[in-house]
């Protein structure tokens, strides 16, 4: 019985490590869930964030043409990250839209104005409310709006330089 | 003095301890944890399967809109849990998690009493960018539309 | 500039660890007999490099060099230093610097300091340790860069999550990181060991003082982490069950088990292929640890931004070396030459029937973890807590207790019972006193607080009687630490069960003005107002608690904070120690009413849980010198392990005999 008992400990792990790789594999889609994606915008009506740019509501994104929605905050560092692609974006004539989470007026302003502004329209949503909604739990996040205002698609963490193209690609389908 | 056993005797006897002291663990461990490991529900789960009062279980879903209702203690809240398929009323007694608020997620653990109440023992908001308990993050598709329609802001 | 030099340094190590690696195994070789002294020096070296590395990091966050995506990322300007320096480690890239520092520098000190070993097994250790350290280089250099820049640095950091914003989880963390890697080095060894075929008595205690340090950091650091969560979380509770925590726990039982196997190796030469298991186990429950804490496969309070990348690199370097050592162990362990005899009804046999249980506690805690995971394979959602983790891991703990009362007082080799049976007497005659004393006076308060209580009392009594009869100033140090070690369970066993039966909790929503009585403790709330600290405003209560018919007040201020970056909020809960137990005071919300809701808790005797932790390290500490300063005095003798029984019997005392 020897032989075989030698041998029994990495049987006991080779079930750990199934155990391991089907959890690793099983939740790697669960973590990018886009539930949203294909449902229409919950509704909501946000309070203006910075005096210089107007307040968003959902029936914003229901005047026919496709626009993205930015999830981001003065206090999020791969915020600043991406904010040189989303002026990518604007400079292409993307029209994004941006929802401040738990942010204050001061810090956001002062953020636009280190990093860039590339929204038509930003709302402040203090209590991550929107942002439960949307189905995003984290920031940033950006989602593309057709011009119904259906969710057409959800971009997880920040928009890097090779995201760009994907996303012009994504606005052109929501036409 | 009793004589110290034979060699070979000796590897086999410290191999069988071992292993009737490993698969004793595993047996234990393996019949406690189908008795005793909380399960997840949602409302809707509730209204088809039902469940067993008394078993402690987890639930998660939404909290309705112009539920939640402070008790005179101060200290008791009741309050609706919802998914689209079904609602459940909750009372907890405690302190509520920071973004415990109408219309966000919540998995609340504890148990149905008999009259069809949850009582809660625990509630489990999400409570910072880094934490969302397991189950929330299934949330969102819980019926988006009901949910959407709560949070209209004034 | 700093940052460019600290990740040149990282490479740099990472390269040496490859030659370590490389010439390690050619020395083992035939002809490369001759590189043999090449290897130590390389590991001294590996090791200073990356504790520059390391060093340059900490420096980074005290400068609060915003260019830096970690320090951005992870501090803030206006944060108070000490957490700056925290900062380093308290996040991802930064803890697997940690990880690695550790390593080497464990490797560069056994290079440096461990000369009793034969130096084939040695340089096969040090390969090992290089080969283990190689997987967590790749993974820092190509996938978690501690040291990447940001362009353009941002004005401001995004801080540091408050909820570690924390004295004692500054330090935590490193503490019980030093205590996993450091049974790396176990690990290593045992690697070398099998690879060399020179299992045995000297690799035993080469191997032991670094297992009792890597056991003494896991003790505090758990210790640590438990008095963390039980003032920090603002829930009253000292242990979760939390995977983190279960992820913590699990190494220490394995080491646990370790350390007292390597001690019978090292003295009776027997359990050899079991030791060599249990060094590989302990590491690998490390490096499981590790994994479920980092890919995210299981959510915690504890855990950090997770992601499934590093999930599966992790899972990779588990599979290469968990798999490879055990598949060593396979190769070799049946050329493991038998072990000296014992009898089992002995203290070896003690100390096997101990290891036995603990494991079976490590596979119970395991199990618990891992069974959400298994079941959300099948799409059913569970999770596992108290009322599996206490009741099932009791089944093997007491059965333990009784063993770890006994084993101590019994002889090497073999043991009649006699002498056994006649001391044994004293602990039990203690339990059952604790018995009646708690059955009158507390009555009904469950079955495993009750046993806890019970057990506590026989097993204070019974981890002192090794000293019985013993020339107390020759008592070599090393019974010392095992007699207040073994007594620090007795302790934190006897907080543990007070903790749980004679716990008081009043909630209420309570006016100004207003007592309430909680326990002894009469209560007042007397006002709330706002104040601001570094960088956070808060709330903060004023309560005034008398004790009993005492006319001494006391002031206690719970917060409810507010942190601005990012934006969180905590529970400060405030705490009154008195020499029977401590009050826990919580501040939570305002209702509409005006009245603010309290959540008070009277504690009897809880902080034995941590003196007990405490007295448990402590006796590792003691061991660990008084092991370490006997070894080096007799370096090359055999050892002799004078028994620790009352009136050593000559025939026993004879420790060489049974090693010949």
């Amino acid at each position: 019985m020897k032989h075989w008992a030698i041998w029994l400990p990495l049987a006991l792990f080779g079930v750990l490590f199934a155990v391991f790789a089907t959890g690793l594999i099983a939740p790697a889609d669960r973590t990018i869930a886009s539930q949203m994606i294909g449902k229409p915008l919950p509704q909501f009506d946000l309070p203006q964030a910075v005096p210089d740019r107007p307040a968003l509501a959902r029936t914003n994104f229901t005047d026919g043409k496709p626009k993205l929605l930015n999830v981001f905050a003065s206090w999020c560092v791969p915020c600043i990250a991406e904010a040189p692609y989303l002026q990518q974006l604007a400079d292409a004539g993307v029209e994004i839209n941006g929802v401040a989470i738990r942010d204050r007026s001061p810090d956001v302003q002062q953020f636009l104005a280190r990093n860039g502004n590339p929204y038509a329209r930003i709302g402040a949503d203090d209590v991550s409310k929107i942002q439960f909604d949307l189905g995003s739990s984290g920031v940033p996040e950006t989602f593309v709006i057709d011009g119904q205002g259906m969710i057409r698609y959800q971009h997880i963490g920040d928009i890097r330089p090779e995201h760009v193209p994907m996303i012009l690609q994504k606005l052109k389908e929501a036409q | 003095m009793p004589n110290p056993m034979k060699a070979k005797h000796q590897r086999l006897v410290l191999i069988c301890i071992a292993f009737v002291g490993l698969i004793a663990a595993g047996l234990i461990a393996a019949y406690a944890l189908r008795d005793q490991a909380s399960y997840f529900y949602t409302p809707g789960d509730i209204a088809k399967k039902g469940v067993e009062p008394g078993q402690a279980i987890r639930l998660g879903g939404m909290v309705q809109t112009g539920s939640i209702k402070t008790q005179a203690d101060g200290v008791t809240i009741d309050f609706i849990v919802e998914d689209g398929k079904g609602t459940v009323p909750v009372r907890f007694t405690g302190i509520t998690p920071d973004l415990f608020v109408e219309g966000s997620g919540v998995v609340a653990e504890g148990r149905m009493d008999k009259a069809g109440f949850f009582v809660a023992d625990n509630l489990l908001a999400k409570h910072d960018e880094n934490y969302v308990p397991r189950e929330m993050r299934d949330m969102t598709k819980v019926d988006v539309e009901k949910v959407a329609g709560t949070v209209q802001n004034p | 500039m700093i940052a460019e030099i600290a990740l040149a340094m990282l490479w740099l190590a990472a390269a040496l660890a490859v030659l370590q690696l490389v010439l390690g195994s050619y020395a083992l070789t035939v002809r490369g007999a001759e590189f043999l002294p090449a290897v130590r020096p390389i590991a001294v070296v590996q090791g200073v490099l990356v504790a520059i590395a390391f060093a340059l990091l900490i420096v980074l966050f005290l400068r609060t060099d915003l260019s830096v995506k970690l320090v951005a990322a992870n501090s803030h300007s206006l944060k108070p230093i000490i957490y700056k320096v925290a900062g380093a480690w308290g996040n991802h890239e930064g803890s697997m610097l940690l990880w690695v520092t550790v390593m080497g520098m464990a490797g560069g000190f056994v290079a440096l300091l461990e000369r009793r070993l034969n130096e084939r097994t040695m340089v096969a250790t040090l390969a090992g340790q290089a080969f283990v350290s190689l997987g967590f280089y790749a993974f820092m250099l190509f996938s978690s860069n501690p040291f990447e820049r940001l362009n353009p640095a941002p004005a401001e950091g995004n801080g540091l999550n408050p909820l570690l914003q924390d004295p004692g989880l500054a330090f935590h963390p490193p503490t019980l990181y030093i205590g996993y890697v450091g049974l790396s080095i176990a690990f290593s060894f045992a690697i070398g060991a099998l690879i060399t075929r020179d299992v045995g008595p000297a690799f035993a205690r080469a191997m032991r003082p670094w297992v009792m340090g890597a056991w003494i950091f896991l003790t505090l650091g758990i210790t640590a982490g438990s008095w963390w969560a039980y003032y920090e979380l603002g829930w009253g509770g000292w242990w979760f069950w939390d995977p983190v925590e279960n992820a913590s726990l699990m190494p220490w039982l394995a080491a646990t088990a370790l350390l007292h196997s390597v001690s019978v190796l090292a003295t009776r030469n027997a359990l050899k292929a079991w030791t060599v298991m249990l060094a590989v186990v302990a590491f690998s429950m490390s490096m499981v640890g590790t994994f479920l804490v980092r890919s995210g496969i299981l959510t915690s309070v504890h855990a950090f931004a997770v992601d499934p990348e590093r999930g599966s690199f992790i899972l990779a370097l588990l599979a290469i070396y968990i798999g490879g050592a055990l598949a060593l162990f396979g190769l070799r362990a049946s050329t493991v030459t038998e072990g000296a005899r014992f009898h089992l009804f002995s203290r070896e046999g003690a100390l096997v029937m101990n290891n036995v249980l603990l494991v079976g506690v490590l596979g119970i805690v395991l199990m618990g973890t891992l069974y959400p995971l298994v079941t959300e394979a099948f799409d059913t959602k569970v999770s596992v807590g108290p009322p599996y983790f206490n009741p099932v891991s009791a089944i093997f703990v007491f059965p333990m207790l009784i063993i770890m009362a006994a084993g101590p007082l019994m002889r090497w080799r073999s043991d009649n019972g006699r002498k056994l049976s006649s001391l044994m007497a004293v602990p039990a005659l203690a339990a059952a006193v604790a018995l009646a004393l708690v059955v009158v006076f507390a009555g009904d308060i469950g079955i495993l607080p009750l046993l806890g209580l019970v057990f506590a009392a026989g097993l204070a009594i019974a981890s002192v009687l090794p000293l019985w009869k013993r020339n107390l100033r020759r008592t070599p140090a090393h019974i010392y630490g095992m007699v207040i070690a073994h007594l620090g369970i007795a302790v934190a066993l006897a907080g543990m069960a007070s903790e749980s039966a004679f716990n008081t909790e009043k909630l209420v929503a309570s006016e100004f003005g207003q007592s309430h009585t909680v326990g002894p403790w009469t209560i007042e709330l007397q006002g709330v107002k706002p104040i601001a600290g570094a960088n956070w405003t808060a709330l903060e209560a004023r309560l005034v608690a008398r004790y009993g018919d005492s006319n001494v007040q006391t002031v206690l201020n719970p917060q409810s904070r507010m942190f601005a970056s990012p934006p969180t909020a905590t529970n400060e809960a405030a705490l009154l120690t008195r020499w029977n137990g401590q009050l826990y005071a919580v501040l939570g919300e305002e209702g509409d009413d005006g009245r603010w809701q309290l959540r008070l808790w009277w504690k009897p005797f809880v902080p034995l849980i941590w003196y007990g932790g405490l007295m448990i390290g402590l006796g590792g500490i003691l061991a660990l010198v008084g092991r370490t300063s006997r070894d080096r005095r007799r370096k090359d003798e055999p050892e002799f392990e004078p028994t620790a029984a009352p009136a050593p019997d000559p025939a026993v005392a004879g420790g060489k005999e049974a090693l010949a």
